[in-house]
């Protein structure tokens, strides 16, 4: 999280500049999408961008979603503080995706229409499971959002020298103002495009500064780790160790992390969403694998932008630098070129900061309109047109709540909430997702017990964790209710909501319908039935 | 899909006994059976392998401290190679997936939506 010292030096780089070029992103992603918007009518066009997004389209956007700011900002600073944790945090959240490629991608789009909830709902009583899938999607997005946006008022500090909190708070109220209009008008098609042009922008500025610091470092990577032990003065950065390998419980803690990032990341409401904008289980195959490609990519990157920060600019200076650990990529980006190329990659962290929460907010809307108004208030028979007015209503309210939420939660530590919401993610929704799509006796009461034990597990661990009392850096001080040593909670609920799915369903005396169960099944090989793509 | 009224559309022409018998069917059950086969070990062997690196990680620094190549160590080459499996695990399900699970389900699909009607 970021540590703003009273004393912080100015940022480097020119404020107007950086403004400037991100407005110039603004400036045309608005132009896109609002010609994007123009068919914009039917749930579908609004939840699912009409499913006419190709696979390569789709698994661009898929990074730009899932690349926040605290994976680009966030891992090249823990590598040129930590060095090799800070590496180790990366691995986990590429690997995950082949659960998501493997399990969850295609099965998905050939059995649901626009949320998780239709596709955990399938085959299991309707109005419960939705509820369940509902909240637990609503959780997973608000902690996700609030954490973007506090980081956003940390990033005013860092790259436009805003260190005054009316000022910050301003610019996040901007951000989110941005956001909405952005999902109001542009719903899932707008959204799309918004994330496409993020991620090139940013694996290009990211691909440059790589090429950069290895031009620097005679394209050899032995040279640039020891032009970073040269610099650091300590050798122990090129190991793991320096974050994670402290304590016994430490370790614990990041074998706990890395258990939510691995099956967390499958289960992100978010990005699950993504799947339904393409138009058949082919395609949602190939979006994974271009964001297999472009993910992986990007983490290559950061190891090597890491280093090269570490060794060009030094630990001491980067934790010094307003902002700490997250100046590590700007900083890096100024001594390479200048205020431009600075401002370059400013604008591009704003731009991913936008990016990032517009997918959640359209996921959040989307599952409370088709989710709770739709399926369970109105019974599956909303008025025409009703179901995208509401989503669009939810829209407003939750910017105003990030915005807000933003706000209030700038400069504390709340970083932690986006590992959170993979534990959530990973304990709540990933196990009824594969009990429901590969276990055939799998039950409503299973997927309940599992759904909201795992939701309440989660956030009960991380509550009487250092993460919120007891501790240092905790998000309360003066108290100390910390009886949970662990500051991810997955490694208790994961396995106790697999374990809950398991024993829900086989003490469950009602079975679930046959005929439901045997049309999941082959629908979701098959794609039989699947919704189509449409046609303008 | 689903069992209210939200759904409606999906359910016209659509037969339980025709899923059951395309349920029941040697083609189908080959490709669930490949389908399986394929993603459910390799799924645990990936899981296996990155826990197997979290571990070594944690609780064995010094034998990832090891240098291989002038200052490259086990543990970056641990970690490369972990990005490398993910690439390959990627590129390898996508060419059996092509190759032995589309036509069996292409035509499954042919089979229901032209012939039984079902959309």
């Amino acid at each position: 999280m970021l540590h703003l010292a009273v004393t912080a030096p100015a940022a480097p780089g020119d404020p107007v500049l950086n403004i400037a070029i991100f407005g110039l992103f603004v400036a045309i992603t608005m132009v896109i999408v609002f010609r994007a918007s123009r068919n914009n009518k039917t749930a579908a066009d609004y939840y699912a961008a009409g499913r006419s997004f190709s696979g390569g389209q789709n698994g661009s956007a898929i990074a730009g979603d899932y690349l926040s700011a605290a994976s680009f900002l966030g891992i090249v600073g823990a590598i040129a503080i930590n060095g090799y944790d800070g590496f180790l945090y990366s691995i986990g959240f590429l690997v995950a995706w082949v659960v998501a490629l493997l399990l969850v991608a295609e099965l998905l789009r050939n059995t649901g229409k626009f949320t998780m909830a239709d596709v955990l709902a399938f085959r299991l009583k309707q109005r419960p499971v939705r509820i369940a899938a509902a909240i637990s999607t609503l959780v997973v997005c608000f902690f996700y959002l609030l954490a973007q946006m506090a980081g956003a008022g940390g990033l005013v500090a860092l790259l436009l020298g805003i260190n005054d909190r009316v000022g910050q708070s301003v610019v996040i109220a901007v951000v989110g103002a941005l956001m909405i209009l952005y999902v109001l008008v542009g719903g899932m098609k707008g959204t799309t495009w918004v994330q496409i042009i993020k991620a090139g922008l940013l694996i290009a500025g990211a691909g440059v500064m790589t090429i950069w610091v290895l031009a620097i470092n005679g394209f050899n990577l032995s040279t640039l780790l020891d032009s970073a032990v040269e610099t650091s003065g300590n050798p122990a950065i090129l190991a793991p160790g320096l974050q994670y390998g402290l304590s016994d419980i430490t370790r614990l803690d990041f074998l706990s992390l890395g258990l939510a990032l691995v099956l967390g990341t499958a289960a992100l409401p978010h990005v699950l969403m993504r799947f339904y904008t393409v138009p058949t289980a082919k395609e949602a195959r190939k979006s994974v694998v271009w964001a297999i490609w472009l993910i992986g990519i990007f983490y290559l990157f950061t190891l090597v932008l890491g280093y090269g920060a570490s060794a060009l600019i030094g630990a001491e200076r980067i934790a010094a630098a307003p902002g700490g650990a997250n100046s590590a990529a700007p900083l890096l980006a100024f001594e390479l070129g200048g205020s431009v190329l600075l401002g370059i990659i400013s604008a591009i962290a704003f731009a991913t900061i936008l990016a990032v929460v517009a997918g959640l907010t359209i996921t959040a809307a989307a599952s409370f309109s088709h989710d709770i108004y739709a399926s369970v208030v109105k019974k599956g028979n909303p008025a025409p047109g009703a179901e995208v007015k509401v989503a669009r209503r939810t829209v407003v309210v939750i910017g105003i709540v990030a915005i807000l939420g933003g706000i209030g939660a700038n400069g504390q530590n709340v970083a932690f909430l986006v590992a959170l919401a993979f534990a959530v993610a990973a304990s709540a929704n990933l196990p009824t997702i594969v009990y429901s799509l590969f276990w055939k006796n799998f039950t409503t009461q299973g997927a309940l017990w599992s759904m909201y034990g795992g939701l309440a597990s989660a956030i009960i661990l991380i509550s009487l964790s250092p993460v919120v009392s007891g501790g240092e850096k905790s998000m309360l001080q003066g108290v100390d209710f910390a009886v949970f040593p662990l500051s991810n909670p997955g490694i208790v609920s994961i396995p106790l909501a697999f374990f809950l799915g398991w024993l829900g369903s086989v003490l469950d005396k009602k079975k679930e319908s046959l005929e439901k169960q045997t049309e999941m099944e082959v629908r979701s090989l098959t794609g039989v039935g699947a919704e189509k793509s449409v046609a303008h | 899909m689903g069992n209210d009224a939200l759904n409606v559309e999906h359910s016209s022409g659509h037969s339980a006994a025709v899923f059951r018998e395309t349920q029941d069917s040697e083609q189908f059950r080959r490709l669930k059976r490949k389908h399986r086969g394929f993603v459910l070990p390799v799924t645990a062997a990936c899981l296996l392998w990155y826990f197997t690196y979290v571990l070594l990680a944690g609780y064995a620094p010094d034998f990832m401290a090891t240098p291989v190549f002038g200052r490259v160590n086990i543990g970056i080459l641990l970690g490369l190679s972990q990005i490398v499996t993910t690439f390959a695990v990627t590129m390898i399900y996508v060419s059996y997936a092509n190759k032995q699970l589309d036509p069996d389900a292409a035509a499954i699909r042919d089979r229901l939506e032209t012939k039984e009607g079902v959309r």
